[in-house]
């Protein structure tokens, strides 16, 4: 494990819902709530080698978000370590996560609220290198038009501002801001969930360019299964804040073993199918505030047993590179 | 994509075409311009230098407006009991005016603006803290918190300029607050700090250039509550010494002979602060409208 | 189609601007038949969701509805006003927005809102309308319904509330919903969820659905025709699976090359150059030539409807023959990578 180029060591991380003053209040006088905490993360384990793209996968609430965040340095973990070369990648300084490294840099899902609407892109896109030193301030400006043009964009749109620019185009400038920092590792959050269909395609060449280029090691962060299958190396399944299938990409494909994997794989619609007779996951995601005990997904599962409503299942290796947390694999019955 | 590259001159010119919609928000700010011009030209404009106890003449004396006095030139709003004329008192007191609002409002713009950042980028136990003092300092009226430290710190410009800002600066850090709180949570903020970008230049090069438009429109308002004010203050006798008299302290000079029918010595006065005020307010109106972002383009 | 329930004849909306008027949709034709679900599709600004509002009134200004017809069972229901348009809207066509809250009040339990829209159109009882209210929930799958007549909209998640407001829509039976991205903003098994329910109701209400989506998957799993519009013009239609399989429009068949799921791992895909037009400075002539590899010396005249077999249509100078159906490969050569 330690020559992983990123180590996610048994992390978790809990938000406390902050509490109003009223509410505090009343907490002291014994008739207010508890407070209430949504466990986003809890417990993954994840190593990251150099040059490879994990793709983290799962529906709303899964912290595949929050885990993207613990990652990129813009939380702390609550619990566990992520190590980066050996190193810590942020720390806690009172209420506040400083960050430590420069080498993991993020791409937002949103590029229209991910650019400053008041700062000229190419300022965007230098601030970083330049407060940092990577590069003089009297060269950033080459320096800014050659990663611009890196990602397809003319250089000398770099005095413009962002909503000068279409969707397609601003995500290439948050590419281009992230490439500035010289990173080793790229989080990448949705980067094209908010882009029209032949958009997403252009940015997804990008990104792959980019990664051959580059020798990129990535974290590809989205909820669309075709995204994921297209661009990772391995892909990891979230749900409710734990990994619960972890495998190379086209082994998962092939043969998904979780029943959740199994069951979004299902509900998935897909172009050329044509008109099919949908066979969704019944019932609601559980609220992370007050996921079910033992297996989360047991009140979702078809295969369900006592010992999923009361045991968490660990994840278990169940094949060369492939892991599961199902109870079903570790023999016995469910 | 071929939009031409933005430039701050066509920003600007974008402004003014919004600006220009609204007549009366240009007429407001005509004469706003008209009166800051008048305020500063004053030892030129002004046919009498008001000060000068030397130049004034008893027998000129509450003469109304119109007259002729004994300097050979024609009194358009009267005298007052010294022989003031009340139009060379009215450019000098706007002077004071003026300067005490525009150094209120921006001493008031930067404290404030300051403390707002500070407690929507911190958060926690900061935040609570500079916005709970912020909360019992707007629930006391403004006028009556500018009393009170008037009356300690004494007379003077620097003590008045301290006092209402004082009493002001709340404003500012509540808006700047608001609006800094909801560019806060916008991903390029968390770009920024991810990059990692220092916090000081997160605050000051991301934050507060987004969070500036309902500043501004707050500091019109405040200017002109600066100078309103200060008018009451003075009125009250409590602003400025009568060797520097404002527009406040001209209206309380002819209060006492409102009622014996020479108005002129109040009213005009009165007149000229009403007049920038509300200029003021309906430009800062007009401002407000242009930046609101909810306003379709 | 031999029965249409809605059929928009030539509609035109436009929106005033700074810079002159928009066409937002521009000569807009389409049917629909009972029970049948319509995929309209596009990407955004193409049109697609200011023609579901045009459909049903809902242009306000600086908007407005230009030109055509929108025949609601032979009626048109673009000339109503006041009273008259409020007792067709709700009752023979209603709407579903991508944010169900656009349809819920907040601060009204689901059962008081629900009452109130069955009494709107119809002088029942309180009891017959809570039990409408309650079947209303039951058909479009929502357990324990009397529950949920009793919850505020906050108290139910996302897709449950998504649900509500079909539900909502169906209680009067209209002949057709208009459905504006509806489960965009859901999960991928909570959108399985709808579309199932989605499909189901249409088949035994009779109620006819136009769903517009920009996602084409959906459209190919759910619809039974779709509509591809581009820079607020149909620039192609025909049945679900025909489209799907042998796309007509270059601008159709560039769209579906460039979706991941269809290609191999890694694969560099096949993409439309270039991005959508604003719709203040579109080409002349054919609005997609700027990006289109079939592109010639005709496209700057406006495209003529092309017609083919099964009643299919392509606003086209040049559509793909049917027998070189095979653009998810062949597009990939020409497209090159973007500007």
């Amino acid at each position: 494990m330690s020559a992983a180029l990123l180590d996610v060591d048994h992390v978790s991380k809990r938000f406390v819902k902050q509490k109003s003053l009223g509410e505090r209040i009343a907490s002291v006088l014994g008739a207010g709530r508890k407070s209430e905490i949504v466990r986003a993360v809890s417990d993954v384990s994840l190593s990251v080698h150099k040059g490879e793209v994990i793709g983290l996968v799962g529906e709303s609430g899964c912290g595949k978000s929050t885990l993207g965040r613990i990652i990129a340095g813009i939380y702390t973990p609550s619990d566990g370590n992520v190590l980066f070369d050996q190193k810590p990648v942020a720390k806690q300084q009172g209420r506040r996560t400083s960050k430590l490294t420069t080498r993991i840099q993020m791409v937002h899902q949103d590029p229209f609220a991910s650019l400053n609407p008041r700062m000229r892109i190419g300022d965007t896109v230098a601030e970083g290198p330049v407060t940092h030193r990577i590069v003089k301030a009297r060269e950033a400006d080459g320096y800014v038009a050659d990663l611009l043009a890196r990602v397809g964009l003319d250089p000398s749109y770099r005095r413009r501002f962002p909503h000068q620019f279409s969707g397609g185009q601003r995500q290439r400038i948050a590419i281009a801001r992230a490439l500035a920092m010289k990173p080793d590792l790229l989080v990448l959050d949705e980067p094209v969930a908010s882009l029209d269909v032949s958009i997403q395609a252009q940015v997804l060449n990008l990104f792959m360019d980019l990664r051959r280029d580059l020798d990129l090691t990535a974290i590809f962060i989205s909820h669309d299964l075709g995204v994921v299958r297209h661009v990772s190396d391995r892909v990891a399944i979230m749900y409710l804040g734990r990994i619960v299938e972890l495998s190379p990409t086209a082994d998962l494909y092939a043969a998904p073993n979780h029943p959740y994997t199994k069951a979004l794989f299902e509900s998935v619609p897909r172009i050329g199918v044509g008109r099919r007779n949908f066979h969704p996951i019944a019932g609601e995601i559980p609220s992370p505030l007050n996921p079910p005990n033992g297996c989360h997904f047991h009140p979702r599962c078809p295969f369900a047993g006592p010992r999923c409503r009361a045991e968490a299942p660990p994840l278990t290796a169940i094949g060369s590179g492939r892991f599961s947390a199902c109870h079903l694999n570790t023999g016995g019955t469910a | 994509m071929s939009a031409p590259a933005e430039t701050r001159w066509s920003r600007l010119s974008q402004f003014w075409s919004d600006f220009r919609q609204s007549p009366v928000a240009v007429a407001a700010l005509i004469i706003i311009a008209t009166i800051v011009l008048m305020a500063i030209l004053a030892p030129l404009v002004a046919p009498q230098d008001p000060y000068n106890q030397e130049a004034l003449e008893l027998f000129d004396a509450r003469l109304e407006p119109g007259e002729i006095g004994s300097g050979g030139y024609v009194h358009w709003l009267g005298t007052d009991a010294a022989g003031r004329d009340v139009f060379s008192a009215i450019l000098y007191g706007l002077r004071t005016s003026l300067i005490v609002g525009v150094l209120a409002g921006t001493f008031a713009l930067v404290l404030g603006g300051v403390v707002g950042l500070i407690a929507a980028y911190y958060g926690g136990r900061i935040e609570a803290l500079i916005m709970r003092v912020i909360d019992l300092q707007l629930s006391l009226p403004a006028i009556l918190l500018a009393l009170v430290l008037v009356a300690m710190l004494g007379q003077g410009l620097p003590q008045l300029v301290a006092a209402l800002v004082t009493a002001q600066y709340a404003y500012f850090a509540r808006t700047t607050h608001g609006a800094a709180s909801a560019e806060r949570r916008k991903d390029y903020i968390e770009a920024a700090l991810s990059t990692p970008i220092p916090a000081r230049q997160v605050l000051f090069r991301h934050l507060l250039p987004n969070a500036l438009p309902p500043l501004i429109v707050v500091a019109t308002v405040q200017v002109a509550n600066s100078i309103a004010l200060e008018a009451t203050l003075s009125f009250l006798g409590l602003g400025l010494p009568l060797t520097q008299p404002s527009l406040g302290s001209l209206i309380s000079n002819g209060f006492q002979f409102l009622l014996s029918g020479r108005y002129w010595i109040s009213i005009y006065p009165g007149i000229a602060l009403m007049l920038t005020v509300v200029a003021i307010n309906l430009v800062g109106d007009q401002v407000r409208t242009i930046l609101n972002p909810r306003r379709s383009r | 189609m031999s029965e249409a329930v809605l059929s928009v004849q030539d509609l035109r909306t436009q929106f005033k601007t700074r810079t002159g008027m928009l066409n937002a949709v521009d000569g807009v034709s389409f049917e629909v038949g009972r029970g049948r679900i319509l995929g309209l599709v596009g990407e955004s600004g193409s049109g697609k969701s200011v023609t579901g509002y045009s459909i049903l009134g809902l242009i306000e200004p600086p908007g407005l509805i230009a030109g055509g017809e929108v025949l609601l069972n032979g009626r048109d229901i673009t000339r109503l006003k006041g009273d008259e348009l409020r007792r067709v809207r709700g009752a023979q066509i209603a709407m579903v927005f991508q944010d169900p809250m656009m349809t819920l009040n907040p601060v009204l339990k689901i059962g008081t809102q629900m009452i109130a829209a069955v009494r709107a159109h119809d002088r029942v009882s309180r009891r017959t309308a809570w039990e409408r209210a309650r079947d209303a929930l039951a058909k479009v799958g929502i357990p324990s319904p009397e529950e949920r007549l009793d919850a505020y909209p906050h108290q139910l998640s996302g897709g449950m509330r998504q649900r509500v407001a079909i539900a909502i829509a169906l209680l009067h039976r209209p002949a057709v919903i208009i459905a504006d991205e509806p489960t965009t903003a859901l999960d991928v098994s909570i959108q399985g969820q709808i579309l199932a329910e989605v499909r189901r109701l249409a088949d035994e209400t009779g109620t006819a659905f136009v769903w517009v989506t920009h996602d084409l998957a959906v459209v190919s799993s759910l619809a039974d025709d779709i509509c591809v519009m581009y820079a607020g013009r149909i620039v192609e239609t025909g049945a679900a699976a025909d489209v799907i399989a042998s796309p007509r429009h270059p601008y159709t068949a560039g769209l579906l090359a460039s979706v991941p799921a269809e290609h191999e791992p890694g694969e560099r895909l096949p993409q439309v150059p270039g991005s959508t037009p604003s719709l203040s400075d579109l080409p002349p002539g054919c609005a997609f030539a700027p990006r289109c590899f079939k592109a010639g010396p005709a496209c700057t005249t406006t495209p003529p409807i092309q017609k083919f077999e099964d009643g299919r249509t392509a606003l086209c100078h040049y559509p793909i023959e049917s027998n070189s159906c095979q653009p998810l490969s062949s597009t990939s050569t020409t497209y090159r990578s973007a500007s």
